[in-house]
């Protein structure tokens, strides 16, 4: 076993885990931020993406130990301070972007992401964006709207679905 | 997984002395392996990250040659290839974002998947592959389905490539995995053109020396008319045939030299 500690939302995180222990597996039985999902542990489905250093990643196939030092930012910590949605979160409600929502903590890490680097993408670019992120009962219709309506663009002329 | 010790050397030298161990294993961005190792196909005793070495995380550019560090992940190539627009090109469009930033290009080409976009590149422009005890060149360094001429122990520290005149990689995507169904690289440089084929045929990448050849010549895509590979040798799954993935590697080789102009 060895020590690892990072900051995780803010806030100063460690714990003892094994070479082999997943960075999701860590967030979610050690730190108890069971909001990043484990949908295919294949690193396809990418429900379980966090940011580790600012950067999305695949919490299911990075090492906890590969976080080590590292500032890590997941679904617990996206909420506004005072316990509110923030945008983007608010827009997958507004545009009904989730259904069973298994899939959403990913899909919100994800469009956060590529907010940061692209604060007004395209439709065609949020597509290729979440290649990584799947999504089995919406269709994605909604959850793209939700985010091209996060970045601040007109959705009022797409259709509700 | 099976249990392993992880260790994070700071530098070449220390990752080399720690994968002296018996059974030791380099990890770059684990974008295969730690799938592997979960599917227990795999069992290291220790696995030697090369993610905290500094001196193999760089990208740099003299004299028409780009050197990217082997521990650079495809996102950073992506951004930071500007000199050679064609690798930067490939590098964003493999796997998907979140792969992109974990993934290495020293990673993809000490495994040699058939299937991936790094190793048409790399023979596509006749890249030197550096390690930490000598060069290799790219013709010599993929010996067929996950194979190369890494020795045990040995680590990609660098890829050299040489920038082209001009370049293109087409890739014609296996929708599930994002994995090349073909892709071809074409590069043209002064004293000839070149042209990589990946996710093709069952030994790996390959040079398709008749279009190589019809392309020196003639570096337009009606050069290519009449020329075709053999389905024979040519992976055969659900995803297509022998005869329609050679199919693919002449329209693509076609596609890559339109959009290389």
């Amino acid at each position: 076993m060895a020590k690892v500690s990072m900051t995780v939302n803010g806030k100063a995180a460690s714990g003892e885990v094994e070479g082999r222990t997943l960075l999701s597996s860590f967030l979610r039985d050690t730190l108890g931020l069971t909001g990043t999902h484990v949908g295919c542990d294949t690193s396809q489905c990418g429900a379980c993406v966090v940011h580790v250093d600012g950067k999305a990643v695949k919490s299911c196939t990075m090492l906890a130990q590969e976080a080590d030092g590292s500032d890590v930012a997941t679904i617990e910590g996206q909420a506004n301070a005072d316990g509110s949605l923030n945008v983007i979160q608010q827009a997958f409600q507004d545009h009904h972007g989730l259904q069973c929502g298994f899939c959403t903590p990913g899909m919100v890490m994800s469009a956060a992401a590529l907010l940061k680097d692209n604060p007004k993408p395209t439709e065609a670019e949020i597509r290729e964006y979440l290649e990584g992120n799947l999504c089995r009962c919406t269709g994605y219709h909604n959850i793209i709207k939700a985010i091209l309506a996060a970045s601040g663009q007109d959705v009022s002329a797409i259709a509700a679905e | 997984m099976y249990e392993f010790e992880f260790v994070k050397p700071a530098t070449v030298g220390e990752a080399v002395a720690a994968l002296a161990e018996e059974d030791a294993q380099a990890l770059g961005g684990g974008q295969t392996l730690i799938p592997t190792l979960k599917q227990r196909l795999a069992m290291p005793s220790r696995l030697v990250s090369l993610s905290g070495i500094t001196e193999m995380q760089g990208i740099s550019d003299s004299g028409g040659v780009l050197t990217i560090g082997g521990a650079a992940t495809h996102a950073a190539v992506a951004a930071g290839a500007a000199s050679y627009p064609a690798l930067a090109e490939l590098a964003s469009h493999i796997g998907d974002p979140a792969v992109r930033n974990r993934g290495t290009i020293g990673g993809s080409l000490a495994n040699n998947d058939p299937a991936a976009c790094y190793p048409a590149a790399a023979l596509g422009s006749g890249a030197t592959i550096v390690t930490n005890s000598r060069e290799i060149e790219a013709d010599d360094y993929f010996q067929g389905l996950f194979e190369t001429a890494l020795e045990e122990g040995e680590i990609i520290t660098a890829v050299r490539f040489p920038v082209p005149e001009k370049a293109n990689y087409q890739k014609f995507v296996q929708p599930a995995s994002r994995f090349a169904l073909v892709g071809v690289f074409v590069a043209r440089f002064a004293d000839g053109v070149r042209v990589a084929v990946t996710g093709a045929s069952e030994e790996g990448v390959f040079r398709w020396r008749e279009a190589e050849a019809a392309l020196s010549a003639n570096f337009a895509p009606d050069a290519l008319d009449g020329l075709s590979v053999d389905a024979e040798g040519m992976i055969a799954d659900l995803h297509g045939s022998k005869e329609y993935r050679a199919h693919l590697v002449a329209v693509m080789t076609k596609r890559a030299v339109a959009a290389a102009g």
